[in-house]
């Protein structure tokens, strides 16, 4: 995942359709939009929208019954569990890691990035059996988990460590771009002049850092909310206990409940368009402030 | 940087913490897959990563990932360029939905595309009495793969696109080449490295995905399983040495397409450097 930002702002297609020798025939125009606008609605707004329609063919009642029962709100609540430990303790690495690959020179630093970026790829399921083997009950720790009557694959602990392997690289790789860009003359000066450790983080850093920061958390919390493949390896699939909401969503499915299957998957895509839509905004303002951030 | 004056503090703890959450997250758990295996010996892990259903699964899983990724750097390509390059209505809107798959859970997509495919789906209705089938067969891995690949093409192609300097293809015109003379010698060449990245990061997430195919795959042993799939149902099995055979192969060939992409980029960078 190189690039996954670019910069906002402005119409930069001006530039080329004003000069003749970057501009093409309006029908080579035309057709180019039109077979890419196309294909855009045929893979990616089609299954969009049919996530809601799907959702609402049975009307509103039978909507917000699929919502309210109470297998719907334990997988509300163990995604949002998930996440919240998830999101936090992958912030807090990504601005350590951040900050000692950014602000400081040292040998394996190219090869220190290339393994945080790892779990990215990784498959899911790998990253499921990966935890199965440590901690499951013929794993390297079973015995020991069984004999202390601690409980980590098939419960929430797993859920949770899984969690933290698929979303693990999302803050670090959004902020060691931008904080290397950056430089450390700021923190330096603040430094020179008096400031500890923790204020020049505090006052001079982390609002210099700010837009890079929201960028990460939030595509590392629609990752933590969304994830599938690794957190069913781990999950055990037990209802009301250890099911996501995309554990659910599937359930649902395989049992033929579709409306009640499309009405989760349907607060799952909301979720996805209001990440989508944070993250326009956060790109917008970071080139409105002047500020590179959002793009790496 | 020849000046190690260390102003700033905190180095020890912020590597300290990065390289234990690094190694209790990530590496040991990883390296456990490697050391697990060693249990089987290298003939009973020839006979797990060679059996024909799971080498059934390669060739899906392979062949489906390839296909999807030179489709995505086909249209992928075709989407950036007519975002950078033209002006027209709704543009923002659709440059922000191309990071959906990014955003949207793999479940969703997957049970979404198959309601799509199915025979009364919007689209597998038309497909239908055409004798195309794609739900529950090898094609629709395709379709799911696609959809999932999509962004990382376009979004490494598009930055590329938005730094070309508008001189040179003033100057192939002068020189009297036309458009598409221009664009196969003097553009392609240029955003060459960052498609290549493109198609190999849209292959990479493409041959691990899982959510969104299982869903539309229809998973017929032989015909429509994809390798990851394989994993889940030897550990659905209790079958834990066979699941991790197949998830060192699998791993394997993720450390080599990493590797790929590292050089492609380190490739993609020079070039740009001594290009511009």
């Amino acid at each position: 995942m190189a690039a996954i930002s670019h910069r906002a702002g402005g119409d930069p297609a001006a530039r080329f359709e004003s000069r003749a020798a970057t501009r093409e025939a309006p029908w080579v125009k035309w057709t180019l939009i039109g077979v890419s606008l196309a294909f855009f609605a045929l893979f990616l707004l089609m299954p969009l929208a049919a996530v809601f329609v799907e959702a609402l063919r049975k009307g509103w009642e039978t909507y917000i019954a699929a919502i309210v029962l109470p297998d719907t709100l334990s997988a509300i609540k163990l995604t949002l569990i998930a996440a919240g430990i998830a999101v936090p303790l992958n912030l807090v690495f990504g601005v350590a890691a951040a900050w000692a690959i950014a602000k400081f020179e040292f040998r394996g630093k190219h090869f220190l990035t290339a393994l945080i970026d790892l779990p990215f790829s990784v498959s899911p399921v790998i990253a499921g059996l990966v935890y199965v083997l440590m901690f499951g009950a013929h794993g390297w720790f079973g015995p020991w988990l069984y004999e202390h009557d601690i409980k980590i694959i098939f419960a929430v602990p797993g859920i949770v460590l899984a969690t933290v392997f698929v979303t693990f690289p999302f803050v670090a790789r959004e902020l060691i771009p931008l904080m290397q860009a950056q430089g450390r003359d700021e923190e330096e000066a603040a430094v020179v002049l008096g400031a500890n450790g923790w204020r020049t983080l505090w006052h001079v850093t982390l609002p210099n850092i700010r837009w890079g920061l929201i960028y990460g958390v939030i595509l590392c919390n629609a990752r933590a909310m969304g994830e599938f493949g690794a957190v069913s390896v781990v999950s055990g699939h037990i209802r009301g206990e250890t099911n996501t909401l995309p554990l659910h969503v599937e359930i649902l499915y395989n049992e033929y409940q579709f409306a009640g299957a499309f009405a989760v998957a349907s607060l799952l895509a909301l979720l996805a368009l209001v990440t989508l839509g944070i993250k326009t905004w956060v790109e917008y303002r970071a080139a409105r402030t002047g500020q590179d951030d959002a793009s790496s | 940087m020849s000046r190690q004056t260390r102003v700033l503090p905190g180095f020890g703890p912020a590597l300290g913490l990065t390289l234990t959450w690094l190694s209790l997250i990530v590496l040991i758990p990883l390296a456990s897959v490697f050391l697990r295996a060693a249990n089987l010996s290298l003939s009973e892990f020839w006979a797990v990563v060679s059996a024909p259903r799971v080498v059934a699964s390669y060739k899906l899983s392979f062949g489906m990932a390839l296909g999807a990724a030179a489709i995505n750097s086909l249209f992928g390509s075709m989407l950036a360029w007519c975002l950078v390059r033209y002006r027209f209505p709704g543009k923002r809107l659709i440059d922000a939905l191309v990071d959906l798959p990014f955003a949207l859970p793999t479940a969703v997509a997957g049970i979404s595309l198959t309601a799509l495919y199915a025979k009364t789906g919007w689209i597998g209705q038309i497909l239908e009495p055409l004798g195309i089938q794609v739900a529950f067969k090898p094609a629709g891995v395709l379709v799911a793969l696609v959809f999932i690949g999509l962004p990382f093409v376009v979004r490494t192609v598009q930055p590329v696109l938005e730094d070309l300097d508008v001189e040179n293809e003033e100057a192939a015109i002068c020189l009297g080449a036309g458009r598409w003379r221009t664009f196969r010698h003097v553009i392609l060449p240029t955003i060459l490295p960052a498609l290549l990245t493109g198609f190999t990061l849209a292959f990479a997430r493409a041959v691990g995905e899982y959510g969104s195919v299982i869903f539309i795959a229809g998973n017929i042993p032989m015909v429509s399983e994809i390798t990851p799939l394989m994993i889940i149902t030897k550990l659905e099995q209790f079958d834990y040495a066979g699941a991790t055979a197949v998830g060192e192969v699998m791993l394997l060939i993720s450390f080599a397409l990493l590797l790929l992409i590292n050089g492609l980029q380190a490739w993609a960078a020079k070039r740009t450097g001594r290009d511009r």
